[in-house]
Parts: C-alpha cells; sequence; structure tokens
C-alpha cells in the first residue's frame, strides 16, 4: 500500500495499463512531455515514449476523431479532454459517434476508449472549466460515465475503464484531485464498473451521491450523527449505468433519501435516481426523496462559487427536512 | 502588395487525361492500366450507373428507403477506388456506397442500410470500411485516426474519406486534414464537388476559388481533377496512395463533377436550383460517354459488351431485392444485444421485458 493523493492514483493506473497493454494510447493537449496541465501523465511520455504518449493539436473534436480512429486500427485510446466544459466541441465524437459504434456496425467495430477530464468546482477556475455535464453523458445510450471521489476508487476505476470494450467517459473532480491521500495498492486492480460503494453505514437515512459531493455528504453526516440522526452515504462512482440494487436495499432499511450533486437542478442525474427509487421503493418510502442541487442559473463566476455551490450545510438542511416531514 | 490568392489559385489548375471527346490531352500522367483494367473500370463504372437507375426506381417504389443518387459521379467514386488495394481503409459519405459495395460490401447490405437494418452495416470479415456517415464531417476527424493507426502499425495502406462540397465548411473537414497532417498520417481525403450542397451552389460555400486549395491550412497536398474523367482521378488517387505508404504525408484531392440526380430521394427537386442548360452542359461531361469513346478507339470495348454489364447488372439487383425482403426483421432484442459488449444493468432488464414481449 502507498499513500496517494487521487491525480497519482489516476497517473499510477495509466502506467500500470501502458505497461500491461501496448494498445493503450494516451493523448491530448500538453499530456506529452509537460505532463498534463493537473501532472496526470507525468513522466509517461519519458517512460513509455512519444509513440504511446502525445500532444495532440489544439481541437477536441480532432481528439474525438482521431480517438475513434486508432481504435478502428485496434488500439485502446485514452484520451484527454483539457476540461470538460469543453466537450460541447466533441459532442458529435462522443455522443453521435463512439457511443454508437457498436451498435451502428452490429457488433463489425467497437470503440474501447476512455475519455478522462476533469471538472468540478470550489477552485476557483475561470469560465468552462468546471462546469458539471454528466448528465449530458449520461443520457447517450452506448457510454458508461465514471466519476471516482477517492484515490483507491480512481485507480481501480480507471483501469476497469480501459480495459472496458465499450467507451468510458471517466470525470476527474479538479477539487479531490490532492485535497487528500488514501490508500493505494501498488499492484493492479479493478473495480467492477456500475457498482456503487456504500462510503458509511447508517440507519435513519440515504444519501445517494457522488464526485465531491461524497466528501460534503460525509461532513454532512457526521454533524447529523451529533444529532442522533444515522446516515447512509453511498457514492454512487458510475453515474450511468446506475446500480439501483445498492440503493434500493438501502432504502428499504432506512426508508428516506435526499439525492445530493454539485450540477445544477435541472442537470446532472438526481432526477434520473429519484424517478427509480419511486419506481421501485414507493412503499418503503417515508418521506418524499429531496435533492440537494446547484441553482439552475450558468456555473457561478469564480467569487461567487461559495455561495452557489450546494455544501455540507445545504445537505443537513434537506437530511433535516424528510427526517422531519 | 503581393497578390497571394492569385499566386495561390495559380497553384490549383486542374488536372485531366482525357478531355470531353474521349481523347488523350495529357500523355505524361496517362496512367500504367492494362487493357483488362481499363475495361472493368468501364465494367464498374456501367453497372454503377443501372445501379443508380435501378435504386431510384425501387426508391419510388418504396422498396428501398433513404438514397443518394450517384449517376455522373461514377469517374470520381469509383476512379478513386480503382487505386485502391484490399488493405486500404475507406470511410465513406452517404453517397459513397458504391465505394464500399467495389471494396466488397454484398449489393444486399447496401440495400438493407438504405432501407434500415443493422446487418447492412455489418462489414463482412476483411472488408476494411465503415458504413456510410451521416454527420458530414465526422468522417474526415475518424479517417485521421485510422491514418495515423496504419502508421503506427508500419502497414503499407491508406485511410480513404470522402465528402461533399459542402463538407468543406465543416469544422471537422479542416481538424481532419490538419490532424494528419501534424502526424504525416496514411490519408486520403476527396472533396467531391458536384457544385450544390443540396440547394446551395459551391460559391455560397466559399470565397476560395478551388477546394483543393484549402490543403495549405493544413499544409499538405492538394490537387484539383476533373472528377468527370476516371483517368486523372485515379491517376491522382494512385499518385497519392503511393506518396502516403512512402510516409510522405496525407493529400487533398478535390474532384469536379456533377450528380445529374437530386440530392436524395427524399423529395429534393433540383429544378428548383438548377437550370436546364446546366444539366445538359454536364451531360456532355458524362464520365461514362468519354471513357467510352476512349475504350472504343482502343477497341476495348463494344456496345455489346455494355449491354452485358447491363443485364448482369439488373440481374444481380433483383437477386439482391430479394435477399434483402428474405432477411430476417429486426428485433428489440437485436438492437439491445448490439449495445455493449456487457449489458448494463438497465439494458438486462429492458431485454428480458422485450424477450417476453417478443415470444408472445
Amino acid at each position: 500500500m502507498a499513500q496517494m493523493t487521487m491525480i497519482q492514483a489516476i497517473t499510477d493506473a495509466m502506467r500500470t495499463e501502458l505497461k500491461k497493454d501496448e494498445n493503450v494510447l494516451v493523448f491530448g493537449e500538453d499530456v506529452g512531455q509537460n505532463g498534463g496541465v493537473f501532472r496526470a501523465t507525468e513522466g509517461l511520455q519519458k517512460e513509455f515514449g512519444e509513440d504511446r504518449v502525445f500532444d495532440t493539436p489544439l481541437a477536441e473534436s480532432g481528439i474525438g476523431g482521431l480517438a475513434i480512429g486508432l481504435a478502428l486500427q485496434g488500439y485502446r485510446p485514452v484520451p484527454e479532454i483539457q476540461f470538460f466544459g469543453f466537450v460541447y466541441e466533441v459532442i458529435d465524437s462522443i455522443s453521435g459517434q463512439m457511443a454508437r459504434m457498436r451498435y451502428r456496425s452490429g457488433g463489425t467495430h467497437t470503440a474501447p476508449i476512455t475519455v478522462r477530464s476533469p471538472f468540478g468546482g470550489g477552485v476557483h477556475t475561470p469560465e468552462l472549466h468546471a462546469d458539471s455535464l454528466e448528465g449530458l453523458m449520461a443520457q447517450q445510450p452506448g457510454l458508461k460515465v465514471v466519476i471516482p471521489s477517492t484515490p483507491y476508487d480512481a485507480k481501480g476505476l480507471l483501469i476497469a475503464s480501459i480495459r472496458d470494450n465499450d467507451p468510458v467517459i471517466f470525470l476527474e473532480h479538479m477539487k479531490l484531485y490532492r485535497s487528500f491521500r488514501g490508500e493505494v495498492p501498488e499492484e493492479e486492480y479493478t473495480i467492477e464498473l456500475g457498482k456503487a460503494d456504500v462510503k458509511r453505514e447508517g440507519t435513519d437515512v440515504t444519501i445517494v451521491t457522488y464526485g465531491a459531493m461524497v466528501h460534503a455528504s460525509l461532513k454532512a453526516a457526521e454533524e447529523l450523527e451529533k444529532n442522533g440522526v444515522s446516515v447512509e452515504v453511498i457514492d454512487l462512482r458510475t453515474v450511468s449505468p446506475i446500480d439501483i440494487e445498492t440503493i434500493v436495499e438501502s432504502v428499504k432499511k432506512t426508508n428516506r433519501v435526499v439525492v445530493v450533486q454539485e450540477a445544477q437542478r435541472q442537470a446532472g442525474v438526481a432526477a434520473n435516481i429519484v424517478s427509480e427509487i419511486q419506481e421501485r421503493a414507493i412503499l418503503h418510502l417515508e418521506a418524499p426523496i429531496l435533492r440537494v442541487a446547484a441553482p439552475d442559473t450558468v456555473y457561478s463566476f469564480s467569487e461567487a462559487e461559495e455561495v452557489w455551490l450546494p455544501n455540507h450545510n445545504d445537505i443537513v438542511e434537506k437530511v433535516n427536512n424528510v427526517m422531519n416531514f | 502588395m503581393k497578390h497571394v490568392l492569385e499566386s495561390v489559385e495559380s497553384q490549383f489548375e486542374m488536372f485531366q487525361i482525357l478531355n470531353e471527346d474521349g481523347e488523350i490531352v495529357n500523355k505524361d500522367d496517362v496512367p500504367d492500366l492494362s487493357d483488362d483494367e481499363l475495361k472493368e473500370l468501364m465494367r464498374r463504372m456501367v453497372y454503377t450507373r443501372i445501379l443508380d437507375q435501378r435504386s431510384i426506381a425501387l426508391n419510388r417504389q418504396g422498396r428501398l428507403g433513404f438514397y443518394a443518387p450517384t449517376a455522373g459521379q461514377e469517374a470520381s467514386q469509383l476512379g478513386s477506388h480503382f487505386a485502391l488495394e484490399k488493405e486500404d481503409f475507406i470511410l465513406p459519405g452517404y453517397r459513397d456506397v458504391p465505394q464500399l459495395i467495389w471494396h466488397g460490401l454484398p449489393l444486399y447490405q447496401a440495400f438493407l442500410f438504405s432501407r434500415g437494418h443493422f446487418h447492412g452495416n455489418q462489414m463482412p470479415e476483411g472488408v476494411n470500411a465503415l458504413p456510410p456517415q451521416i454527420i458530414i464531417g465526422a468522417q474526415y476527424v475518424q479517417a485521421a485516426g485510422v491514418g495515423l493507426g496504419l502508421k503506427k502499425r508500419g502497414k503499407k495502406a491508406v485511410a480513404i474519406t470522402y465528402t461533399g462540397d459542402g463538407g468543406t465548411s465543416q469544422g471537422d473537414f479542416y481538424e481532419g486534414i490538419n490532424f494528419a497532417g501534424a502526424y504525416g498520417a496514411n490519408n486520403i481525403f476527396i472533396v467531391q464537388n458536384n457544385g450544390f450542397a443540396i440547394s446551395v451552389p459551391r460559391e455560397k460555400q466559399t470565397a476560395a476559388k478551388t477546394l483543393a486549395q484549402k490543403a495549405v491550412s493544413a499544409g499538405i497536398e492538394g490537387i484539383q481533377v476533373d472528377g468527370m474523367d476516371v483517368l486523372a482521378v485515379y491517376a491522382a488517387t494512385k499518385h497519392a496512395r503511393e506518396r502516403a505508404i512512402n510516409g510522405e504525408g496525407p493529400m487533398l484531392i478535390e474532384t469536379i463533377t456533377y450528380r445529374y440526380g437530386p440530392h436524395t430521394m427524399a423529395g429534393d427537386d433540383p429544378t428548383r436550383y438548377r437550370s436546364s442548360e446546366m444539366d445538359s452542359e454536364w451531360e456532355k461531361k458524362d464520365p461514362l460517354v468519354r471513357f467510352r469513346k476512349y475504350l472504343e478507339s482502343k477497341n476495348l470495348w463494344s456496345e455489346e459488351e455494355e449491354n452485358k454489364v447491363i443485364d448482369e447488372a439488373k440481374e444481380e439487383i433483383k437477386k439482391a431485392i430479394k435477399e434483402a425482403d428474405n432477411y430476417p426483421k429486426q428485433k428489440v432484442t437485436d438492437l439491445i444485444s448490439n449495445m455493449f459488449e456487457e449489458l448494463p444493468v438497465n439494458l438486462q432488464e429492458q431485454m428480458e421485458e422485450y424477450k417476453a414481449k417478443e415470444s408472445k
């Protein structure tokens, strides 16, 4: 075991896969010699050569097309989109093309591509860097969307994503890159995609969440415990497909749910989770399912992040609402 | 002040080998094709003209679905394809079904593509191609990836892709040729300039005098070719292929061509935007007419041979449509099982649901 930050765990996962499979290629804007704008690919070009880890021209759509074409030649591309706000430039390559490759060709062609991209607020980035756009991706059949919240999960999920023979969108929350260290095994391991993780067990109320909100929820759970409220925190880890079984099992035990996301209320994946629960477990509910989400405005100007982003106080308040319904 | 535009445009004069009368006007560049190859090229062009006529008729009878007419573009489509090898990878646009057929896609599958059946898109083993691309420009960025992949694998093969004149206005068009240029990838990019993008004339796409000169923005070679001259298209593509497999990077080829029919069979009416004078002027340039004259002058082609090809084409088309008719209908469970290697939980549930429905 080693103590790693999430970004180190991500680099370690890529190194593991570059070593294991010569078809793995890592490319994007500044991922080569520079080692990535967040150092996620630090040292990889030096270790594996320019043939395996390389820079691209500054054009996201071209990067998406490059990944698709390389996949058609038997490679396993791991392209990076520098910030996920730039995904709009490459939505066709992702949603219009790679997500549909297996289906449209009746299985003749596949797209074993892992698109890595940072997102997420709380670090005062300029415009269109921090937006939570996982909801867009989650609506596209043919994609899996993974969002880790810990160094351990990040490594295991990224290795599993790279090995998956269908496209995976792997979203890395910028605030979690270096905010804490965690135990990460040095050897290779995988975490099954589509499986949630109970980060804290509880009996009174279930919080379903992902990304940076996992940590806000854990903080809220600690506070709530002081008032005698026992909170179970489920970290989705994969936001498409959703591990509905783990959620329903928890709901049957606690009978109360709050879904927490950083994205705006009209975005993200919370509404989907609410409707899955009400279809499958309505008779187990003691209260309506409430959501914690950002206001339905454009992502905040950076100085307004503190008042705009959902935080543990918002979560405590919503949990108290469902407890006192 | 230098007149940059004029000096750029002068670099892109049209490359031609056969004139409208089927006479060689450019002896130096006549490609080295055997008599049998010349005849095969003519056979494919005639066959494809018949295929177009029959496809339009079958579409009108409701026996085909989406269809983008190809008559007039035979030299551009088949001359370029004839310069390829089996290991070359084709990324076609929606009008480029003929290239797929001559690359090995069975005719009945091309008809299933038209109708909207997934089997039409299942390339047989060894047919290196994608299904026709509907998103104009997407094939260009993907081609750059295939071209880079071939280069990285050390293969003596190219990725070839096609778009139209309108498609050169897309961002993906520029990104595709620029990426391929930056990586020196094994690519041939073809722009089939038939003068119109649905109803919009090519002059409204860009102020550039040629589309070939757009290669300059990527720093790659470009050439404008008479797209009604099959020998010129073949020679240009062959040259581009040689360059690419020798590591000299990608090339952009603009073929000046014309579609005699509508944009697609989905209700487009070319009389709204094209004059009959224009049509008849281009009919004089028909690629079949001039190549026929050329072959006849060399005693390589006769009416009898042509009729044989026509009969053969009609017979095979009839058989292929029947084969498409008899192909099993699609079920939702088929569509679900084509989504992923391993179905996620939501699709597992829906699979069960539709299995139950389908067994009723």
